[in-house]
């Protein structure tokens, strides 16, 4: 048996997909935060995560550009074995007075982040209660600890309860794993409600607000904010790749001792600490954050609008408004379809087929940004809407 | 107390309702080779079960378990050892 064998099934899939399938795309040239260029061709960019638009901002790039001539293109190591860069400290001395959290850790990426906390915490003695929906690096940290793994329906607090009732005592120590924002439907968790059965039930509760940092809560500190729960929450995760414009991850926790993670997590202590140059445009966008509220606003100005005209176009959406807006089709083949058929449009959004999807439904998952335009906005509207009746692709209300 | 044909019954109805219509299901069926059930398939079916029998299932044992046969086993080693569900 050959090395790939095992794949077989994968490459039948894959040949199946003509050359112009997303699972390879390429964006040949950027030319803002929300312009590239696919095929030869000029798009809107609606699939980048690129929640703020901070990609192209001046004093990012002025800061990244400083620090590559100041420090160089790469840490060559970890921090544990080669040290923290001096930014690696100042970034998460800012994550703590930004948070208002005693202790934040660094990581490499957001998924690095989730695997060198919950697989370090959700060790083999220890349950962890995720919510369905959880994105694949926290199953892939619940496997890493070795954990106890229970899943709860999506966003469903009563079958989270159920299920903490049924451990007995073990609920008390169980380890309570939710998104601020879901990435693939855009909605977000009951996180008041999750708090309530914690106060009673006991458990410890993180958040992964990958999607929510910078979108949500007065200051953008995430969903715990936004809802008034933040000191309920004994751990907050994010990620640097979407509001804020680079590459890394961090987690945020009241409690001090969080800090022994440094000696204890093997995804922070065997892999290469971010780049310098990254950190410090991620310094530069955490100060947009903080300064800018207007960024935010106009992010859930374009969110509503967006929501409001593909409803309107009779798209069944997810089920809020959201900076993630997931519109649901019959099926792969017609998503593929579709998905191609915006690309020549001018739009570029996200395809996500089942089995990655929730309730195995084809989605086509557009992101917003601040920076898009009111007329990038209508010009996406427009794309989906033209293509709405004549290829008639779209199931309304399945 | 439960008996593991009585669980195994109970999982193979379970399945049933998940499978491809019309697809037969034996206690040795192979759940991802034969019946073509996804990951995410085979864990929200841990879930019906979980509510079945009142039972916590964890997802750990998928790593042992591949066939009804399998899963009715480990899910009556789990309510054996469970505090007071069977």
């Amino acid at each position: 048996m050959g090395l790939f064998d095992k794949f077989g099934k994968l490459a039948a899939e894959r040949a199946s997909l003509s050359d112009s399938h997303p699972f390879g795309i390429r964006i040949d040239e950027m030319y803002s935060p929300t312009e590239g260029s696919i095929q030869g061709k000029r798009v809107i960019l609606a699939g980048t995560n690129n929640y703020l638009g901070l990609t192209f901002d001046p004093d990012g790039i002025k800061a990244a550009q400083r620090s590559l001539e100041l420090e160089g293109t790469g840490t060559t190591g970890s921090r544990m074995a080669n040290g923290s860069y001096a930014g690696h400290s100042a970034l998460e001395e800012e994550l703590v007075d930004f948070l208002g959290r005693r202790s934040v850790i660094v990581f490499s990426t957001g998924y690095v982040a989730n695997l060198g906390v919950i697989g370090t915490l959700a060790s083999a003695r220890e349950v962890v209660l995720l919510d369905a929906d959880c994105h694949a690096s926290i199953y892939d940290a619940c496997k890493l600890g070795g954990a106890e793994i229970i899943r709860f329906r999506h966003n469903d607090v009563a079958d989270l309860e159920r299920r903490m009732v049924r451990l007995g005592d073990r609920a008390r120590e169980a380890i309570i794993l939710v998104e601020g924002i879901y990435s693939m439907l855009g909605d977000q968790a009951p996180l008041r409600e999750i708090v309530e059965v914690k106060r009673r039930l006991g458990g410890y509760l993180l958040v992964d607000e990958a999607h929510s940092f910078g979108v949500l809560g007065a200051k953008g500190r995430g969903l715990a904010e936004e809802l008034g729960v933040d000191s309920e929450v004994d751990i907050l995760l994010g990620t640097f790749s979407k509001s804020l414009g680079a590459v890394g991850g961090f987690a945020a926790c009241h409690d001090a001792q969080m800090d022994l993670l440094r000696y204890a997590s093997r995804p922070y202590i065997f892999t290469a600490s971010p780049a310098p140059s990254a950190i410090a445009s991620v310094r530069s966008a955490l100060k947009a954050i903080k300064e800018r509220p207007e960024l935010r606003r106009q992010l859930w100005t374009n969110a509503r609008r967006l929501y409001q005209g593909l409803a309107e176009s009779g798209y069944q959406l997810g089920p809020q408004a959201s900076p993630v807006i997931a519109v649901m089709l019959k099926s792969p083949h017609e998503g593929l379809a579709f998905w191609r058929a915006l690309i020549e449009k001018g739009v570029y959004v996200n395809l996500v087929l089942p089995p990655a999807t929730p309730g195995a439904v084809t989605l086509i998952r557009c992101s917003v940004s601040a920076a898009h335009t009111p007329e990038q906005i209508d010009q996406i509207i427009e794309a989906f809407a033209s293509l709405r009746s004549p290829v008639d692709l779209v199931t309304v209300g399945a | 107390m439960i008996t593991q044909e009585a669980i195994l019954e109970r999982v193979i109805m379970l399945i049933g309702r998940l499978a491809p219509p019309g697809t037969p299901i034996y206690p040795d069926t192979d759940l991802a080779q034969d019946l073509g059930m996804e990951s995410i398939k085979v864990m929200d079916m841990l879930m019906e079960l979980e509510d079945e029998f009142d039972i916590s299932i964890h997802l750990n044992i998928l790593m042992d378990v591949r066939t009804p046969a399998q899963l009715s086993h480990a899910i009556l080693n789990l309510m054996e050892h469970a505090d007071g569900t069977v």
